[in-house]
């Protein structure tokens, strides 16, 4: 009746994981009686759960990253503090088959569910503004992306008290990952969640790449696009061309697992070697998937905080589709160690330093935009320059590494760990902090608390150097990764340094956990009301702060690069805006549960597979499908904004605009 | 909103929402199945008899799957050389390039492992120096 599932599946045993299950049930009651006593449930199921609009959507990935960081960096301060006592005949306090699940569990999380999530939510909320659209291509495909990824969030998290969760390393290389070795239900916990949230993924891409080619506001040609705009692209053509090769990969895995197939297994010709190639196939675009969007951050911030447009503009469109092509040509270098050829080596190592070209590029690039501008030393522009030190170092370890004989020495120690914590850290999650402060008011109407911001930034910085340059060092001494316990008492110092640096990034993220409290409740003192709080530069700083629901009253006329700020400027300059246009009726599409009753059905699926509830697989596939049945049978799904609704909104803008832009005079 | 760009690009249209284009009319797809029919009519009669020089049948049968490809783009997925169709012909030669390196860098990569890790033979003349 229940396949696998037992009683026995729930570790009352570990105290660990029965204590943080019992923690997070109890927050997500507490939070589940609060909006059930104030009757939210109409509003949040009318205006979120249910919205097709890309601002909310981008709004809930995003929210979801932040709450998952949460999740993975406890991962993280378990295993620091681990490390700092585990030396010798101290044994720690996580027992190694916790560990293992732990450093899993961390990798897995804040790559799928912190930093994609991040980025995609950020390219959601930003591309249509700055494309000066009113939503991406397909909506309602977008709200099933959001909830097909929340469905693989809410696997990820039962297996903590319902089974465990994969053994086997971020990337559940077989054999390990085999049934041989792992017959209990973690890797099908990894397997699952990652299918079903790697299609809403896939979906999200095929969304953007479709909405930045085909929907752009007359007179937004190519290269008139904000930069954020190329690096989205970019990213999301990766999405399209590298996640079929995971899904396939899993695939084959499941194949393996399931029905006894021999793709990757020791015996009967299977080759593990074929799973590692094909999972860097994926893998490696994977970090330029997220870093793209990152540099698009930075491009964005660094030209509006110096007040001036970007250097190299064209330039920094041909690095970031380079990046995009040369990211398929560099897999290897992740397996240097396991059994290649000097040739097949020598050929990817050298792809792997070229690459480095294209970024060396945009870091000048951004530098001569600083140069000789006039910086202003807001929080977003701290991310970024605390992005540009950091970003090089972990490039530069990077362009060691790529040198295979070196690669001989690291490969797999804790130097390559603080190599990708180096620009994961300092270049994915830097560049999201950056678009969170800097997007903010746009998104909700005031701005984040400066200060705390400050205090977050530097806390992140400091605890970030202290936390992983100890990591290059004992990397070098010989410390591997994935240790739970170590003999050589002269690695504990640099432990314990690294332990007090992940302290203070926990400090910096209490900082930002209040940023986030304080300045919800002063929200009036930190109003933004001009919708231009950051004197910026594209389409999104057009309209009010949060946008109407149709973005733009009037599709914005495009005449040159930086669409917004020559508006701007022959407003101010005549002390006028331009004449009122004729105001028209806009289709806007309908909010459909689609997406959330899909995902539904799809955890049910992931769930049953899982514990092999054959029954219950049933169940999930019939109610998927006739999801879709339902929706592709719908009748109506658009209602339309009368134009005397959207005169309104948009003369109050306008009024507004007078008001606050027009006295701001023309820059020096 | 999913016809909005219609007024502003009225030459930009997504595949498969063509218009009076010969090819997309119902003509354009009969001439597509008769040509998709033949060519696989032809591969299967190609294998089955000496038309071709026993050899040269694989490399026979892969032209007749390239004309296939062929046939299925223009006539079915409508790739053509018009103006609109530069989105399209790019995307499909961003798909074909990224394809031609996964496969042939896998290829590579796996005889390279291959080559390397095999089983160790150790050929008679250097057992006897050992």
């Amino acid at each position: 009746m229940f396949g696998k599932l037992t009683w026995n599946a729930i570790p009352y045993n570990e105290p660990i994981p029965m204590a943080a299950g019992a923690a997070v049930v109890i927050v997500v009651a507490i939070v589940l009686l609060w909006i059930t006593i104030k009757g939210h449930w109409p509003y949040l199921w009318r205006e979120w759960i249910t919205s097709v609009d890309h601002k909310r959507i981008g709004v809930m990935y995003c929210l979801l990253a932040l709450v998952m960081l949460l999740r993975g960096f406890s991962d993280a301060i378990m295993m620091r503090s681990h490390l700092a006592f585990a030396a010798g005949d101290g044994q720690g306090y996580l027992p190694p088959e916790h560990y293992n699940q732990i450093f899993s569990a961390h990798g897995v999380i804040m790559i799928f569910f912190t930093a994609m999530p991040f980025v995609i939510g950020l390219m959601n909320f930003v591309v249509p503004l700055q494309l000066g659209i009113r939503d991406v291509a397909f909506p309602t495909l977008n709200s099933v992306s959001l909830w097909l990824t929340a469905s693989g969030v809410l696997l990820i998290n039962a297996s903590l008290v319902i089974g465990e969760f994969a053994r086997t390393g971020w990337l559940a290389y077989p054999p390990l990952s085999e049934l041989q070795f792992s017959p209990d239900v973690g890797v099908d916990y990894y397997l699952w969640s990652l299918q079903i949230s790697g299609v809403g993924t896939l979906l999200s891409g095929i969304n953007l790449v479709t909405t930045i080619l085909k929907m752009r506001a007359p007179g937004m040609t190519y290269t008139r696009m904000p930069v954020f705009c190329w690096t989205a692209l970019a990213s999301n053509l990766l999405i399209v061309a590298a996640f079929p090769v995971l899904t396939a990969t899993f695939a084959l895995l499941t194949l393996d697992r399931y029905l006894g197939f021999h793709f990757f297994t020791n015996d009967h010709g299977g080759n593990a070697m074929m799973y590692l190639n094909l999972i860097w196939v994926w893998g490696h675009p994977e970090v330029y998937i997220l870093i793209l969007p990152a540099f698009g951050v930075f491009s964005e911030v660094v030209s509006t905080f110096s007040s001036k447009p970007l250097f190299g503009y064209r330039s920094m469109i041909l690095a970031t589709m380079c990046i995009c092509i040369l990211s398929f040509l560099v897999w290897l270098h992740h397996f240097f160690t396991m059994g290649a050829g000097a040739d097949v080596n020598g050929f990817f190592g050298i792809m792997t330093m070229v690459i480095a070209v294209p970024t060396g590029v945009k870091v000048f690039n951004w530098m001569f935009t600083m140069y000789g501008g006039r910086v202003r030393f807001e929080v977003p522009i701290l991310w970024t320059i605390g992005f540009m030190v950091t970003f090089v170092i972990g490039g530069l370890t990077g362009v060691l590494m790529a040198v295979p004989p070196v690669d001989f020495v690291l490969h797999n120690s804790l130097f390559l760990v603080a190599h990708f914590h180096n620009v994961a850290i300092g270049g994915v999650l830097f560049g999201a902090f950056a678009g969170y402060t800097y997007w903010f008011p746009k998104a909700f109407g005031f701005k984040l608390h400066e200060g705390l911001g400050k205090a977050a930034f530097w806390c992140w910085l400091f605890g970030f150097y202290l936390a992983f340059m100890p990591l290059y060092v004992i990397g070098l001494m010989g410390a591997t990764r994935r240790m739970q316990h170590y003999d050589d008492m002269t690695w504990q110092p640099w432990m314990m340094c690294a332990f007090a640096g992940a302290a203070l990034i926990l400090l910096g993220i209490v900082f930002q956990v209040l940023q986030l409290i304080v300045s919800i409740r002063q929200r009036e003192q930190l109003a933004d009301i001009s919708g231009d709080p950051w004197d910026g530069r594209s389409l999104e700083w057009a309209t009010t702060s949060p946008p109407a629901v149709f973005n733009f009253a009037v599709m914005p006329d495009v005449q040159g690069e930086e669409a917004y700020w020559g508006i701007k400027q022959r407003a101010i300059e005549l002390q006028k805006l331009v004449d009122e246009p004729d105001y028209e009726p806009i289709e806007m599409p309908r909010n459909s549960p689609t997406g959330i009753v899909s995902a539904f059905f799809a955890s049910i699926l992931g769930f049953a597979l899982i514990w092999h509830i054959w029954w219950l697989v049933g169940v999930g596939l019939a109610g998927a499908y006739a999801v879709f049945v339902v929706f592709a049978w719908r009748i109506e799904d658009e209602y339309i904004v009368p134009a005397a609704e959207v005169a309104r909104l948009d003369r109050e803008r306008r009024r507004i605009r007078v008001e606050t832009i027009l006295p701001r005079g023309k820059p020096v | 909103m999913s016809d909005h760009g219609h007024d502003e690009f009225s030459d930009d249209v997504a595949p498969g929402d063509e218009h009076g284009d010969v090819l997309s009319s119902l003509g354009g797809y009969l001439v597509g199945l008769v040509l998709a029919l033949g060519l696989t009519a032809t591969s299967f009669w190609v294998a089955r008899t000496h038309a071709l020089w026993g050899p040269g049948v694989p490399i026979g049968l892969c032209v007749l799957a390239i004309a296939q490809m062929g046939v299925h783009l223009v006539f079915f997925l409508h790739i053509t050389t018009g103006p609109d169709n530069t989105n399209n012909v790019l995307a499909l030669a961003f798909g074909v390039l990224i394809v031609f390196l996964v496969v042939v860098g896998s290829l590579w990569i796996m005889a390279n492992l291959n080559h390397n890790m095999g089983p160790m033979e150790m050929p008679q003349a250097e057992m006897r120096h050992i």
